[in-house]
This record gives C-alpha cells, structure tokens and sequence, in this order.
C-alpha cells in the first residue's frame, strides 16, 4: 500500500507550472527522485568527492567503498550471478551501443540480427549501424494491432543464422510488457544471444536476470528514481569475456606499454575513464529507497492507477487508445480523434499537465499505428488519482478549445 | 501597404487584450482558420520542413511587383494559427524588410516560446527560411 504522504518525499513535485500544480505524467521519460535521493549527491561532494580505484588515500578509498557498494546493490536487485557482470555505463543507450559495437567481432555476411518493432530508437540504431558494418541482415520483428510482439512472425525468423534477438522488456511507447523469458528461450534454442531494454521494466517491476536467461540487460538509473547521466549493463560473464573492449583509457587497462595493453578484468575492462561517482553512489540510495517502499507495492499502486485512468479516459468522446496488450505497464498512450497531439499537449502544457507528445523514438510504432504521434501519459510510485483527473478535465478543456 | 513595424504594432495591441492563457490560444486557433490555404501543388515534400512534433510546408514566391508572397500550411492547428500570424507582417513585403524581420513581438506577446529550438514544431526553421528567402530575393528583386 502507498500512503498519501509519499508525494511529499518529491520536492519539485509541489511546485507550480504556468500558476497551476504541476502535474507530472512524464514519468517513462525519466522519473522525480525523492529527497533522500537528491540528499545523497549533495552528500557525496560534502563528503566524500574522491577520484575512485585510484588513490590509496583515506577519501579515495570511502569514495570506491561507497561506488562498488551500488555495483553490489544491483547485482542483488537484478539477481545476478555475479558483481563483476554489473557494467557501469552512462545510460540504457549506451549499454545497448557497447554490446552492438563488440558484436561487430562476431557478425558477418549471412548473420542476421533480429529487432522489434517496438523498440525505442535506442535498441534499434545500434543494430543499423552494426549490420551495414559487418554485412549482417537486420530483420523486423513485427507487433500484433494490440501492441504484443507477433510470436508467430518471431519464431519463422529465427534461424540458425540469428546471432542477435534485441527487444524490449516494456515498450516506452504503449506500456506492453513483452514474455522475456519465452521469447529468450525461443532464441537460445536457435544459439542466439538475447539483449533485453529494461529501462521501462526496473522502475515498475522485479527483474531476475537469471530466471529470465537473458545475456544482456541495459538499464537506466534516471528512470528508476536515481540520478541521470549513469546506466548499467549487465552480461553473463561468459559474453562479457568474450566481447572486445568498448572504449580505451584509463581504468580499464591491466598493463599498458608504448604500443600495446592488456585489458582489466571485469567489470573494469568495460568502465574507461573517471565515472560518474555521485550518480552511482546515489543510484545505490533510489535502489534502496524503492525497496524500502517495496517493488510489490509500487506495482500494485501502478496497477491501480493504471486502471483508473483507462476508466477516466474511457469517457472522453474521440479517444483513441494505442496498445491493449495483455499485459501493460504505467503507461497511457492515445489520440483524440482529428486533433494532433502537438495541439493538445500545448494546451495540456498550458494547464500545468506533463506529458509527452511526438513519436516517443519509436517511430517503426507510429508508422505501423499510421499516426504522426501520440500523447503518452506515464504513471510512476508518486502519481495521485488526482492527476489523472486533472488529465481527463485537461483534455475535455483542450478538446473544446480545438473543436 | 503598412510596414512590419506597423503590422506587428497591431499584432501587439490585439493580444493585449486577452489576460487569459485560453483566450490567447483560441485567437491563434481561430487564427489558422484564417490562412489562405497553400495551393496543393506547393504542398509538396520539396517544401516540407520537417518538426518532430508538428510538421509545416512553405512556399515563398516574387509578385510581379517583386514582393514576397508566402503560403504556408502545417498538419497541427496551433502551429497552422502560429503559421498565420508569423505570415501576417511579412506578406506582400519588400525582400529586404523581410530579411530584416527579427519578430521580436512574439517575446512581447508570450509566444516566444513556440520558436524555441528545443520546440521540434518547424516553426523556428520555416522563420529562418522566410529570412532566407528574403535575403536571396532581395538580389533577384532589385531594379
């Protein structure tokens, strides 16, 4: 059960937009963190603010307690074998970009690479990119009009020529949440690793890479209550051996001479350069405090919330609703019959309301759906009943104004 | 003929009146209803300007007096009424008044934001391409 009182633990979220409560509904874009989150980067340059790895002094040595005490944190939330196959990275593209540059080793002419159509542009451009450089073939996994992966069309492309599946765990776009692990077992049965998006699951769900099978998983904290600019990566250590280095520099180095270097070990190998110690400290702090409020709960309240805004929206005329997989995550995308969704997301802007309009870097979906875009209202921990209210009179008022 | 100065005097003093944010939107909705419409042969991918958000098509011409003639026409409403009254001050101007055209006014009228790059609309593309427009015809135009 989320109290009420919760809310309050989200400073920006009690100021006003335009002279109007804010109502945040943005939430797949990237959540608000909660004080205890913010206290934590403030706290970590007050007193804490050390290069990590490097120093044998005193402050360097709390500031890498404190950075690997994160990379614990998500090995135990994600449930992964080990530490060491938690990657630092700054974000659920750049993990994604990483594994599709080392793929570059593996892939030539013949290997297909498989993508969903629902993928965010993130887990889709770096399979573009890879493919036109190895002379791999980049084939479409199609959606059903309901927003699921079309499992038929999946399982006549797999072949023994996939090296690579990618999708989503849930779309940004339309909330579906996809079978992870069957669709896994699927492709591990034709020897094809298996890359899953899981920046829209971590925030709303529990995560057992494990129990899925997954090779690779990319998440971002900024969606997940933590700070922005930090993701992660993890990878069975048996891929992450395997895949060449992604960046050069400092840190991931064993040895280095004039000409040549021999690589760190994991995770290190994959993490160059001076990271982005407040953020991962105070990832650490969001991983906590989401489960101090407890992964269950959070879904539960979503689950909720979820429900009654379908119902709120159900009464608004000409409402066109994207996406009624079986099962759906926090997010409400739709149209209002002859109107853009620029036009209302002015005027919801205009009253205070946050959502996102436009193609949401999904633009296969919104070509499949033959629209220009949608609006996307997406619901985290913190959202009240009372901002999907203001949603539906919102729209009532822009659909008035535009009609 | 009145001068953009003149034009945009008045694009000021009907705005002033609204002290509402809804009143405002609905004069720019209304707005749109009243831009000529672009001629389908000009609504053409050539004159696209592409927005995430919203898309606009523009067509700039010479008049036979040597004087700019636009059309313009956008798939979202409020930035078809944006269209329209981003059009009225320089429509049926020299080229050169044109190219000098800052619209200043839509910080003066709280609208300066629909320009703003971070806005993926097309709004603030199709102004640099009316300016452009201006400073490449305003050679073509000179006697």
């Amino acid at each position: 059960m989320i109290n009420a009182s919760l809310v309050d633990q989200f400073p920006i979220l009690s100021q006003t937009v335009n002279g109007q409560p804010l109502v945040y509904l943005d939430s797949a874009a990237t959540t608000q963190k909660p004080a205890v989150v913010i206290a934590a980067i403030v706290d970590y340059y007050e007193r804490l603010n050390s290069n990590v790895h490097r120093g044998a002094h005193h402050l360097s040595q709390l500031s890498t307690d404190a950075f690997e005490l994160t990379r614990s944190k998500l090995q135990s939330h994600l449930h992964a074998a080990h530490e060491h196959e938690i990657i630092f990275t700054k974000g659920t593209t750049d993990s994604i970009n990483l594994v599709a540059h080392g793929f570059r080793s593996f892939l030539s002419e013949g290997d297909e690479i498989l993508v969903s159509e629902m993928a965010h542009h993130s887990n889709l451009v770096p399979w573009q990119i890879t493919a036109k450089l190895t002379g791999a073939t980049l084939r479409i996994i199609p959606m059903t009009p309901e927003g699921e992966m079309d499992l038929s069309a999946y399982e006549n492309l797999l072949s023994k020529h996939t090296k690579l599946v990618a999708f989503s765990h849930i779309s940004n776009a339309l909330g579906s949440i996809n079978p992870v692990k069957n669709l896994t077992d699927m492709a591990h049965a034709h020897g094809a690793a298996v890359l899953v998006d899981g920046a829209q699951a971590l925030p709303h769900t529990l995560v057992d890479v494990q129990d899925l099978g997954v090779d690779f998983y990319a998440a971002s904290a900024h969606k997940m209550y933590g700070p922005t600019g930090i993701g992660m990566l993890y990878g069975r250590s048996e891929w992450l051996n395997k895949l060449p280095p992604y960046q050069g520099g400092g840190e991931m180095i064993a040895e280095v001479s004039a000409t040549s270097s021999t690589y760190a070990d994991l995770p290190y190998k994959f993490e160059a350069g001076t990271p982005n110690i407040e953020a991962v400290i105070a990832w650490g702090t969001a991983i906590d405090w989401m489960n101090q409020v407890g992964i269950a709960n959070i879904e539960a309240h979503e689950t909720e919330l979820l429900a009654y805004g379908h119902q709120l929206l159900a009464e608004i005329p000409g409402l066109i609703l994207y996406g009624s997989p079986r099962h759906k995550a926090a997010v409400l995308s739709f149209n209002i019959d002859g109107l853009h969704p620029y036009d209302v997301g002015t005027l919801l802007d205009q009253m205070g309301i946050a959502v996102r309009t436009g193609q949401h870097c999904a633009q296969p979906i919104m070509t499949c759906l033959q629209v220009p875009g949608t609006i996307r209202a997406s619901l985290a921990v913190y959202t009240r009943r009372s901002d999907l209210e203001a949603l539906a009179s919102g729209l009532k008022r822009a659909i008035n104004a535009l009609t | 003929m009145a001068s953009i100065d003149d034009i945009t005097a008045d694009i000021i003093e009907d705005f002033e009146v609204f002290d509402n944010w809804m009143d405002k939107y609905e004069f720019i909705i209304d707005m749109s209803k009243s831009l000529a419409p672009m001629p389908a042969e000009k609504k053409q991918d050539i004159n696209l300007i592409k927005g995430c958000q919203s898309q606009v098509w523009l067509d700039v011409q010479l008049d036979d007096k040597g004087l700019m003639l636009c059309h313009a026409d956008a798939d979202a409403i409020i930035t078809k009424g944006m269209i329209a009254l981003l059009l009225k001050p320089v429509q049926g101007q020299k080229p050169a008044d044109v190219a000098a055209c800052t619209y200043d006014f839509l910080t003066t009228i709280g609208l300066s934001q629909h320009l703003s790059p971070t806005r993926a609309n097309g709004l603030l593309s199709m102004v640099k391409q009316i300016r452009m427009y201006g400073i490449a015809m305003q050679a073509t135009s000179r006697p």
